[in-house]
């Protein structure tokens, strides 16, 4: 069992309190940075993929997860970050002043459509960012003196200092850092004040209000800063592609990004990252899987669509807390062996309570 | 108004009717699920896919007429409704709406991927008795099968008011719908009566689909509709049947107006713009209720 | 039990109204609250109680009247600007952050004290953490005066009803304030927690100087430790005067048992 002994109140602050812990991020880290030498060049373009939408779930996760306000549409930020962050490269701006200010736009953007947003909640805030997120990609393509229609834009190579970082090696760890750095920056949001603001405000708005919580304020703010890191996420997005389209920002990329969220564990950043990871990697998965399906079975698209519900479905039934649940019932039964009870983590029973009279 | 331009709002307002119809019938089945389980089924519009595919296999390989095809349709989608609820859906009661929501989108998704596995990718389309046939109405055209759309969803709701004033069924469904506890209290069997509203729904789905299809073709892109279904239960006030109708009424009428009277492109959004500004002005549409919280 | 005859007034409600459609949730309502008392506000169900303290926590705009707490008119204070005045509140159906530890409830009751700027807090600077330690020490005197400790770093979702209660209480004690109003804080407890509460109210009022009014039912309590009592009926006063006073008025008798 663990028990943590700590003398002074800032020891049980520390991100990494054991030695365990901090050997094992500290191997995962040399793994990470050694691994562009050790895999194909194939791997490592996917990695750099998957490190990008682990920005971008780690972006929806401080919004759905932390503060509890549905989004249905986060494609839409993805597509402003891309489009707007390609429009500034073509405009001659240095990539260093145009990333954050992509960011920044789409925060800006996810305060307008925060204001509005926090009149309404759960399923109707839900709808209102579906209809965001479609009327967004409308937009897009009606726009085509900026943003090139349905014909595409193309985006510039991503150059720092005279060094490319748009191929292979460099790339991946553009995106390594900025991942790296997002992920600090929101651990230490959200183990703050700001942070417990947002658990608040999704918990019991009734409480916060009175325990001097701005409540619409923290909406807003949770709404700016989800839409400005998922903004990062894809103006990254654009140089991964290279060539951008509206139809590449879809309600399916909006509902796989919720995917990544649920399926990771709600409420939980290492969850934002796993769910990531596990939705990213599907696609290829399954392709290494389908020479040895039937044939009926191994048809194109349908098999894809048919199992990300699936894998939703089984854990929305089964594991509401996701993988990161599933994580820290393992940890817990580890660490307390041999006296893990089986019950630990039992649900009770409920009864239906109704929302129309919340 | 010049007679030229009456016409064309004539027109416009006859096509706005014929779409909205479908918008309301669809979104029917959207607000039955709603007010019994307190669920939004994502997956609605995958249910209008399946009706769709059903029917064509139906009528263009088994060879039925029409009406044949479209009753085993209705009897085959109410039977999967029924057992999605009963099966799937009815084991997350009692957690929060989001687990609902999360939970429809994931049966989208499975129904969308069976689908697209089944049929492969490729558009339909299969024969009415009314396919081809327009007539017209003091100089206004309008397609035969508009017109049975039309009185097919005048029909199905004059039948749900019907049957939920009317029948013990439908009483007992109001009943669950409005207080769970009190209803098992009283003798209903609520679990039942709820997979039976699904039931019921899946009913609905399948008529919009089977007579929907003809005209977008028999396509997995035929889901999308439920979305402007959102829009439509929007507008016109979650939670009651009156609302479906209004509110598909109003946002077909809106689109058909928005792609003549404003700029270019505007039809396609109008409807969402529509549903934003609703909630945001007035969340609890044109005819619904407003609620809060008592702490 | 000391005589609250001699205090400064703290809280002055005057002429409170509160409507909702048809429905007089309260009818031109006046009364006030001294520093360092313990008031308790009684009254059959529906008589206005909890009305009442949500019209002062802002909860809901009155249609009419007052209220004046330290020089400032509340009812023109924003809903989440109350408990920076020193005004806090516990729940009549407990709204603990379920999700969260006990520990984060109560350092949530800290928010107002603040923790360093939006910048600040990204770059978790030594200014932050040192906001941090200062609040978990606050929260620590909590724990103890209310003796939570082994239930620090259990998820909320997992206590017992009478634990939850407790910690709704410290959260209100967290946020340092000078008024504290509690909604039926004996409600679903058995009596031995409730004689605890009874203590703990009387030291939240003479160790901590925190002026106390509890929305209760819990006569036994009411006893215990109130200074005075208000009784309220169908949104009006009836009575007001010690406990013993208030439970023998004929007024109040024929409220609660019908004339």
């Amino acid at each position: 069992m663990r028990f943590d002994y700590n003398t002074r109140y800032r020891d049980s602050f520390a991100l990494l309190r054991h030695a365990d812990q901090r050997i094992a991020y500290a191997l995962l880290a040399a793994l990470l940075l050694a691994l562009p030498w050790l895999a194909s060049n194939y791997l490592v373009g996917e990695l750099a993929y998957v490190f990008i939408l682990c920005i971008a779930s780690l972006g929806l996760m401080v919004l759905t997860g932390y503060t509890g306000q549905v989004s249905l549409g986060h494609a839409a930020f993805l597509a402003v970050g891309a489009y707007g962050h390609a429009w500034m490269l073509s405009q001659g701006l240095p990539l260093m002043v145009s990333l954050p200010l992509a960011g920044l736009l789409c925060g800006l953007f996810g305060l307008a459509l925060g204001i509005p947003a926090i009149r309404v909640s759960g399923l109707y805030l839900a709808m209102v960012t579906l209809a965001f997120s479609v009327i967004v990609t409308h937009v897009i393509g009606q726009w085509s003196a900026v943003t090139g229609g349905f014909t595409g834009l193309a985006v510039p190579d991503p150059v720092l200092v005279g060094l490319s970082l748009g191929g292979g090696k460099a790339f991946y760890f553009f995106c390594l850092s900025l991942l790296a750095l997002v992920l600090l920056a929101l651990l230490n949001l959200l183990r703050s004040a700001i942070g417990r603001a947002f658990v608040g405000v999704r918990d019991s708005e009734a409480a916060a209000y009175s325990l001097g919580i701005p409540v619409a304020r923290v909406k807003v703010a949770a709404f700016a800063l989800s839409a400005g890191v998922t903004g990062l996420a894809g103006a990254l997005l654009a140089h991964h592609t290279k060539y951008l389209t509206p139809d590449a920002f879809t309600l399916i990329l909006s509902m796989e990004l919720v995917l990544m969220v649920v399926i990771g564990g709600l409420g939980s950043l290492r969850g934002a990252i796993l769910g990531a990871i596990l939705i990213s990697l599907l696609p290829t998965l399954i392709s290494r899987v389908k020479p040895f399906l039937p044939d009926q079975i191994a048809k194109q698209f349908g098999l894809e669509t048919f199992i990300f519900g699936f894998i939703l479905a089984l854990f929305v039934l089964f594991e509401p807390t996701g993988i990161n649940g599933r994580w820290i019932k393992l940890r817990t039964l580890v660490q307390s062996f041999p006296l893990y009870r089986k019950d630990t983590f039992k649900r009770t029973k409920r009864y239906m309570k109704s929302e129309r009279y919340k | 108004m010049t007679g030229a331009a009456l016409q064309v709002f004539a027109q416009l307002t006859v096509n706005g009717i014929a779409v909205g119809a479908i918008y309301a019938l669809v979104a029917l089945g959207l607000v039955l699920t709603y007010k019994a389980t307190e669920v939004l089924n994502f997956a609605h519009g995958d249910m209008l896919v399946v009706s769709a595919f059903t029917a064509w296999g139906l009528i263009t390989v088994a060879g039925l007429p029409f009406w044949a095809a479209l009753g085993v349709t209705v009897l085959i989608a109410a039977a999967l409704s029924y057992g999605i609820d009963a099966l799937i859906v009815r084991r997350i009661t009692g957690q929060p709406q989001f687990a609902g929501v999360m939970l429809t989108i994931a049966l989208a998704f499975m129904l969308r991927g069976l689908v697209s596995m089944g049929f492969g990718p490729e558009s339909r389309n299969y024969a009415t008795p009314w396919t081809g046939q327009t007539s017209s109405l003091a100089g206004i055209a309008i397609a035969d099968l508009q017109l049975v759309i039309v009185g097919v969803a005048l029909a199905v709701t004059a039948a749900l008011l019907l049957f939920f004033r009317g029948t013990r069924l439908g009483v007992a469904m109001q009943a669950a719908s409005q207080n769970q506890l009190a209803a098992y209290l009283t003798g209903v069997r609520v679990k039942r009566v709820n997979s039976m509203v699904w039931a019921l729904a899946g009913a609905t789905a399948a008529v919009a689909g089977v007579l929907l299809a003809p005209i977008t073709l028999v396509d997995i892109t035929l889901w999308f509709v439920v979305l402007k279904a959102l829009a439509a239960l929007v507008l016109g006030g979650f939670g009651s049947i009156a609302g479906a109708i209004v509110g598909g009424l109003s946002i077909g009428l809106i689109e058909q107006y928005a792609g003549v009277y404003l700029p270019d492109g505007s039809k396609d959004v109008v409807a969402y713009v529509v549903l934003i500004a609703v909630l945001i002005v007035r969340p609890h549409g044109l005819l619904g209720e407003a609620h809060g919280k008592r702490v | 039990m000391t005589a609250s005859a001699n205090l400064a007034t703290l809280l002055q409600v005057h002429d409170l109204s509160l409507s909702f459609g048809g429905v007089h949730a309260i009818r031109q309502l006046s009364f006030e609250v001294r520093a360092g008392e313990v008031l308790a506000i009684i009254g059959p169900n529906g008589a206005g109680k909890t009305s009442v303290l949500n019209v002062v926590t802002r909860v809901f705009d009155p249609s009419g009247g007052s209220v004046q707490f330290d020089g400032n008119e509340l009812t023109r204070v924003e809903r989440h600007a109350v408990a920076a005045l020193g005004v806090a509140r516990t729940f009549q159906n407990i709204e603990l952050f379920e999700a969260a530890t006990v520990l984060d409830n109560l350092l949530l009751g800290r928010h107002r004290f603040g923790h360093g700027a939006w910048w600040q807090q990204l770059l978790r600077t030594p200014a932050v953490t040192r906001l941090e330690e200062h609040s978990r020490a606050a929260v620590e005197d909590v724990i103890e005066f209310l003796d939570l400790s082994p239930w620090r770093n259990n998820l909320v979702a997992s206590l017992p009803y009478g634990v939850r209660k407790v910690v709704e209480l410290g959260r209100a004690l967290a946020t340092g304030p000078r008024l504290l109003f509690l909604d039926e804080p004996a409600s679903g407890l058995n009596p031995e927690e409730t004689r605890r509460l009874a203590f703990w109210i009387d030291d939240i009022r003479t160790d901590l100087g925190i002026t106390v009014v509890m929305v209760e039912h819990d006569m036994s309590l009411v006893s215990a430790v109130a200074d005075r009592v208000i009784c309220m009926a169908q949104g009006a006063m009836l009575a007001s005067g010690t406990a013993r006073e208030v439970q023998n008025d004929p007024l109040v008798v024929a409220a609660y048992l019908g004339s």
